[in-house]
Formats: C-alpha cells, sequence, structure tokens
C-alpha cells in the first residue's frame, strides 16, 4: 500500500497540453465509435441499399497518408532548425489537408452524379451516413489545418522567436491522429457497405 | 515546478513564458478579466455556481407550475395568466401545451445545466486545483470557454422559453419522431431547434470541461501527491469527468444525425409513418430506436456523471465531520471505477418495453444489478464511517447524511426497475418518476448543497447562517420524501408518467387528493430553496468572517491557503503532500494536515 503511495519522477510527467490533446483524441474516438456503431445497427435492419463508395475516395486516402509524411518531415526539419525547409513542409502539408477536403467533396459530387441520393427525400440512410460520417471527418481535417496555419505564421514571427517544439507535436499527433482516423473509416466503409 | 509552466503557457502555446515568473499576490486586473471572462479557476467555478443556482430556480419553479396542475387541476389561476401570459396559462390553467413544455425543460434544465455544469462544473473547477495542491487548471484559458460555452447554451434554452410556438416539449429525452419532424408538436419546430442548438454548446462546454479536469488531475498534482493520497472528493470528480468524456460524443452523434433528419430530409430515425394533419412521411427504412440507443448510451452515464460528485464529496465532508478517516479508502476508489465501467454497459435497461430481444434484456438486467454491489459498499463505507464517530453536525453534514439517506432510499427502488420483467409494468409510471427523482435528483442536489455549505468559507472567505441552514435542510429532507414516498404508490397502480390531468381517468381518480397534498408540499419546499438563494446570496456579502484558516479543522491542501486565497491559490511554494487525506484521530491527535511528514513513531495509517 505505501509502496504505491510513494512520489512518482516529476521529469516523466508529459506537458499537459499534450495530455489535453490525447484525451481529446479519445473523445473524438468516441464520437465516430458511436457513429460507426449506429452504422452497423442500421445496416443490419430493413432497407439498407448497398452503395458502392466513389474511387475518389482512394484519392483522397493517398493524399491524406502522404500529408502525414509531410508533417512528419516537418517536425524533423523543425527540431534540426532548417526552417526554411520545414516552412516549406508545413505549407505542403496544409496544402494537402486542404487538397483531401476538396477529393472528398469531388467524391460525393461524383457519387450524385452516378444517381445517388445523399440527402433529402427518398434518400437511403447508407448514402445518409456517408455524408454524416464524412463531412464530421473533414471538419476535423479542416481543424488540423488552421491549427498548421497557425503554426505555419507562428514560424514567421519575428517579434518572438520561439524553438519550443511543443506547438509542433500537438500539430502533429493530431494530424496523423486524423489520418488514423481516415484511414480506419475508409476501410470501415469500404467493407460494411 | 510544472504547474507553473503550465499555468503560463495557458496563455500561448509556446514556453517562452516558462520563464516568467510567477506573481503571486492579486495583481491588478479590470472588473471585465476578474469577474467576467476570469481564468482564475475559483472565479469560474463560483460563475458555473451562480449559473447553476439561476437555472435550478428556473426549473424548479416549472415544477411548481406543472404540480400546480396536477394538483388542482380543476383551479383558476388567473393571477398567473397575467404574469406568464397566454401561452402557458389560458383562462386561468396551464394549457396542455405549456404542461408538456414545462415537463420537458424542467428535465433538461435539471439534469444537465443544474447538476451537470451546476454541480460538477464548481466543484471539480473548485476543488481538484485546491485539492490537489496546483495553482490553476492545465488549460485555464480552455477553462473559461467552457463556462461561457454553457453560458451561451443556458441563454439560447433561455431564449426558447420564449418563442412563439414554446419551447420543446417532447420530453428531456428528445425521442425521435417527435423531436425529428417539426410538424409533430408546435414544440417540435424552433423550439426544438434552439433546445438542439443549446444542447450541443452544452456538450461543447462539458467536454472542455472534463478534458481540464482528467488532465489536471493526472498531470498536475503536487509533490507526494500520489493518486491513492487524492481525497475522495477528487477521486469522484475524476471519474465523472472520465464518463463524460467518453459518452457526451456519443449524445453528440446522436444529435448530428438528429439535425440530419429534421433539416436535410434524411431516414435515420424517420419512417414513412403517419402524422395527423400532415400526411405519411416521405422517409423510408429509418429507425427511432437507434436515437434511443444513442441518446441512452450518454444517458445512463449522465446519471452518474449527476450523482458521483456528491458521492465523493459527501465521502469528504463525511469523514471531516466525524473526525474519523474515511472507511475502505481503496473500496471506495475500487466502487468509484466499478460503477464508471458499469455504467457504459446498463443503457438498454431504460428500453425493456422498446420491443428489444428478451434475452438482451435479461443480459441488461444482470448488469444493472451488478451496480447494486459498488453502491452498496459505498453506503455500508459511509455508515461505518459515521460509526462511532465524533460527528459535528453542521449543515454541510447533515445534507451529506441526508444523501445518503436520499441513496438507500431511492436505490432501493432501483433493484426493481432494473428487473424487464418488473419493469414491464412499472415503465413510464410515477414509480419511475419516484425512484430517479430520490436516488439522482434529489440525492445529487444534496451533496451539491452538502458541497456548498462545508466549502463557501473557503469560496467567499464567510460562513453561511447556520439556523437558516438548518430549517433548509429538514423542510427539504421532509419534502423530498412527501414529495417523492407517495408516487411509488401512484406508480405502482400503474399511473403513467407525463399525462396532463389524472382526473378524468377512473382508475386515477383516487389519487386526486394524494396529488394536491404533493403538490403542496412542492410549493413549501420551493419557498424554502428560496430562503437558501437568500442565505446564499446574503452571506457573501454580510456573513460572518471567516478567522480561522482552516475552519473545520481538515487535512486537505485547500484549506493551507491563505482565507482569500489569489489567483494562483498558495503565496510562494505549493506545499509538499505527506500522508494520505484522512489521518484523523491518529495517535492522539485529532487530525493531521496532509502537509505534515510523517513523524518517526507514528503508525502506519492502514
Amino acid at each position: 500500500m505505501m509502496a504505491v503511495t510513494e512520489t512518482t519522477n516529476k521529469s516523466k510527467k508529459i506537458h499537459p497540453h499534450k495530455f489535453l490533446l490525447w484525451i481529446s483524441i479519445g473523445s473524438i474516438c468516441m464520437m465516430f465509435a458511436g457513429l460507426t456503431s449506429a452504422y452497423i445497427v442500421k445496416r443490419n435492419q430493413a432497407n439498407w441499399e448497398e452503395i458502392p463508395l466513389s474511387p475518389i475516395f482512394l484519392y483522397s486516402t493517398i493524399v491524406i497518408l502522404f500529408s502525414s509524411l509531410t508533417m512528419y518531415l516537418s517536425y524533423k526539419a523543425f527540431k534540426s532548425r532548417e526552417m526554411q525547409q520545414y516552412k516549406r513542409l508545413i505549407t505542403v502539408t496544409a496544402a494537402l489537408g486542404v487538397l483531401f477536403a476538396v477529393l472528398q467533396y469531388l467524391g460525393f459530387r461524383a457519387m450524385a452524379n452516378h444517381g445517388i441520393l445523399l440527402l433529402g427525400p427518398g434518400s437511403n440512410a447508407a448514402a445518409s451516413f456517408l455524408v454524416v460520417i464524412i463531412g464530421l471527418h473533414v471538419v476535423h481535417v479542416l481543424g488540423g489545418v488552421i491549427a498548421l496555419l497557425v503554426t505555419f505564421f507562428r514560424a514567421f514571427r519575428t517579434r518572438v522567436k520561439s524553438y519550443s517544439t511543443l506547438p509542433i507535436e500537438l500539430v502533429s499527433t493530431y494530424w496523423h491522429f486524423v489520418d488514423i482516423l481516415w484511414i480506419y473509416l475508409y476501410l470501415f466503409l469500404y467493407f460494411t457497405r | 515546478m510544472s504547474n507553473e509552466i503550465a499555468l503560463g503557457a495557458g496563455a500561448g502555446l509556446t514556453t517562452e513564458l516558462a520563464h516568467e515568473h510567477h506573481e503571486h499576490h492579486e495583481h491588478h486586473q479590470s472588473f471585465l478579466t476578474k469577474y467576467v471572462f476570469s481564468t482564475d479557476h475559483k472565479m469560474i467555478s463560483k460563475q458555473f455556481l451562480i449559473t447553476g443556482i439561476v437555472w435550478a430556480f428556473i426549473g424548479g419553479l416549472m415544477s411548481v407550475l406543472f404540480r400546480l396542475q396536477l394538483g388542482y387541476p380543476d383551479a383558476h389561476f388567473y393571477w398567473l395568466q397575467d404574469v406568464l401570459g397566454k401561452f402557458w396559462v389560458d383562462d386561468g390553467r396551464i394549457t396542455p401545451q405549456a404542461y408538456y413544455a414545462l415537463v420537458t425543460i424542467h428535465g433538461t434544465v435539471m439534469i444537465f445545466f443544474v447538476l451537470t455544469a451546476g454541480l460538477s462544473g464548481t466543484f471539480a473547477n473548485f476543488l481538484i486545483p485546491l485539492q490537489i495542491g496546483a495553482r490553476d487548471m492545465a488549460s485555464p484559458f480552455m477553462n473559461m470557454l467552457s463556462y461561457w460555452f454553457f453560458a451561451a447554451g443556458g441563454l439560447v434554452m433561455l431564449s426558447s422559453l420564449f418563442v412563439q410556438t414554446g419551447p420543446f416539449s417532447g420530453g428531456w429525452v428528445a425521442y425521435a419522431p417527435l423531436s425529428a419532424v417539426r410538424d409533430a408538436s408546435p414544440g417540435s419546430k424552433t423550439g426544438m431547434d434552439l433546445w438542439l442548438i443549446a444542447m450541443i454548446l452544452f456538450v461543447v462546454s462539458s467536454l472542455m470541461g472534463g478534458l481540464n479536469y482528467v488532465a489536471t488531475v493526472l498531470n498536475m498534482r503536487t509533490k507526494g501527491m500520489s493518486m491513492t493520497r487524492l481525497p475522495l472528493s477528487i477521486w469522484a470528480l475524476f471519474f465523472t469527468a472520465v464518463i463524460g468524456i467518453l459518452s457526451f460524443p456519443v449524445l453528440f452523434s446522436g444529435f448530428i444525425l438528429l439535425i440530419f433528419d429534421r433539416n436535410f430530409g434524411t431516414s435515420f430515425y424517420l419512417s414513412d409513418i403517419y402524422i395527423n394533419g400532415v400526411g405519411a412521411l416521405p422517409n423510408e427504412g429509418g429507425t427511432a430506436i437507434l436515437y434511443q440507443h444513442l441518446f441512452w448510451f450518454l444517458g445512463h452515464p449522465e446519471v452518474y456523471i449527476v450523482l458521483l460528485p456528491a458521492m465523493g464529496m459527501a465521502s469528504e465532508i463525511m469523514s471531516v465531520n466525524s473526525r474519523k478517516p474515511i472507511f475502505g479508502y481503496m473500496a471506495m476508489i475500487g466502487s468509484l471505477f466499478a460503477i464508471c465501467i458499469l455504467s457504459f454497459m446498463v443503457w438498454a435497461h431504460h428500453m425493456f418495453v422498446s420491443g428489444m430481444n428478451p434475452f438482451v434484456g435479461s443480459v441488461f438486467v444482470l448488469l444493472t444489478l451488478l451496480i447494486a454491489v459498488p453502491s452498496s459498499i459505498k453506503v455500508f463505507n459511509w455508515l461505518t464511517t459515521l460509526w462511532r464517530g465524533n460527528i459535528r453536525f453542521t449543515p454541510g453534514m447533515l445534507f451529506t447524511i441526508g444523501f445518503v439517506s436520499l441513496f438507500i432510499s431511492g436505490g432501493l427502488t432501483g433493484i426493481w426497475v432494473g428487473n424487464s420483467a418488473i419493469d414491464i409494468h412499472l415503465h413510464d409510471t410515477y414509480f419511475v418518476i419516484a425512484h430517479f427523482h430520490l436516488v439522482m435528483g434529489v440525492a445529487s442536489m444534496f451533496g451539491m448543497f452538502a458541497g456548498i455549505y462545508h466549502w463557501f468559507p473557503k469560496m467567499y472567505g464567510r460562513y453561511m447562517n447556520n439556523t437558516l441552514a438548518y430549517i433548509h435542510f429538514w423542510i427539504t429532507l421532509i419534502g423530498a420524501y412527501l414529495i417523492f414516498w407517495p408516487m411509488h404508490y401512484e406508480g405502482l397502480a400503474g399511473m403513467p408518467r407525463r399525462y396532463y390531468d389524472y382526473s378524468s381517468w377512473e382508475s386515477f381518480k383516487q389519487f386526486a387528493e394524494l396529488n394536491r397534498f404533493i403538490s403542496t408540499v412542492v410549493i413549501i419546499t420551493f419557498a424554502t430553496q428560496i430562503l437558501f438563494i437568500f442565505n446564499f446570496f446574503y452571506s457573501i456579502f454580510k456573513g460572518r468572517v471567516v478567522k480561522d484558516k482552516n475552519p473545520w479543522g481538515a487535512t486537505t491542501l485547500e484549506w493551507t491557503t491563505p482565507i482569500r486565497p489569489g489567483h494562483g491559490n498558495w503565496d510562494g511554494e505549493i506545499p509538499e503532500v505527506h500522508r494520505w487525506a484522512y489521518d484523523y484521530n491518529k495517535d492522539g491527535r485529532e487530525f493531521i494536515p496532509q502537509t505534515e511528514p510523517i513523524g518517526a513513531d507514528e503508525t502506519e495509517h492502514h
């Protein structure tokens, strides 16, 4: 009993903001867990249409995977103080994030062009679920883009120079998270149509 | 200290602020930064508390209004019509539409705004940094946002009371299709839109608050404050936050789907049902049960979000005022943890009669009844803490004992309604109302009162008036039992919930006088709450001044701060902790503060 109450080593503790981020990630996971389990429940009921995913979503998967790579490289560049390289890579990452969102939109447009009713009267929940789940994920990616832009402008600040790796660590953790989340969602939606 | 780094870093993400030494004296602040957009956890907790009190007043008043209708269905209150207007009161009687709106908003407001934000928002903010030895929350800025999202949600909910078609009136659970179809009822129009916006703002607020509480408890404890030295109030608030973080997002997804069904014509919850005056809906294949699953996946953990803080504070206040260590500290933590886990596995017991497979139902019966085990452990430990204690009957202590009493009375009927077979008869009757009001509603309210009376000296540097507090306690306790005890009998006789007027039902006419009795007690009990509100605000300005840093002789860290602590809580270093929080009557000493090192000849505490 008393052994448990020994003081823990202070230096091992992670920064509170990082910790906050990890718990938020858990919270976001629960939201998508709620949605995907609702999807499974609904799928096992009558009136479920099998709707093929547009191949554009595969392209967006590649884009977001690639953006994770550039995010990782920009983090490495920041750590080795190659600020020019860092700025370039973080711009690419943010641009890829926007491209991802655009591709998701194009994916839906392609599906709508194939005559799939996504929303509105007569739409099937199978299609509407895609809009809700993928749409909410895009919102999270765009949130990440905003966070990237903030760190981007921080890097250009001349008045205060900051070499703390914390902001970029936070952003990159979040970025990899939305990437992994998308891969999960893509596989989930692909295999449980 | 990492705490100071974190406090500085709250202003921005950069650590250049880490070098900035923290000012412990009261630095100059304008009214706006000190009282309104404050990042001080103590001020935010007071904001939560006072907003919670305002909402408790509104929610309580609503219950008085609908009890007027239930107790005096034939009476005409023309003066009420002058006050509230024609939507609410017509020809001196509460209108049916208003009645359903009152019941709905009473439930929503009481559960979410009062007993979630008002209770855990207040005490998690106030107690966590003070009792774990931190200068503030992990992110004071997010903490401030958490309050303002709550305030904004509250304003939206308040505004829904004034729209022409009235506030949402489909019950606090907002089941589809009543909530999903605009033409289902007047309250399902603008009122429901505002209800949804308010609730989404509220969910965001709870998530931001909860994230902060968990991060603060795990990361920012002072030196020596290991997890097993934490007071039980912190453990309870910690588990509350964990439950909230895991369950509110699921409610959020349920709401998102509801918004799509309402506004974008999707068919998640809606199918081709026929609505009077509208005709058949164009939707196909939706299932309203899906909403119930998503709702109750939050809804059941939510009752523990409401109850756990009360349990934690009761444990703490009971130990302090019995002058005895809490009985079974580790068992208390273990049972909190067990409740936390089980709370996620019982949601379908709210849906026994939704056409659920009886086998699935029996699994949920088993899991539901399992909750009785950790709950009984807690009750046993509270009673054994009182056993042969040197009890000081302060108002806080009385409300704590009242909490245990109500928790037992209400908890026992949980075993009834948790059985799917008995629930077929009891579901949606007054029995259920009696059960959850006693075990969750009034019990948590008592926990909140106990916390307010106990920590008021720390919050405002003054005491509340004891005489008024004792009157408040006795009338509220007796009132609570007189209101809810008879409802068990009504429920057993099959009297359903949410009906506007029972006098036209042959089977329920016999309860006319009982209903009038309950309504009368409601009015008296509500009037007593006004006494409490008066006591609270009067004591902030005119109460007896606290002269002793540690008026209750407690061991925990919040009583080592100055009587009116500034932003940063401690002048100078944060104290180091050397022992658990419950060294009362040990080795011939009445109490030993957590900050005192363990002496050479001291006995092991357990």
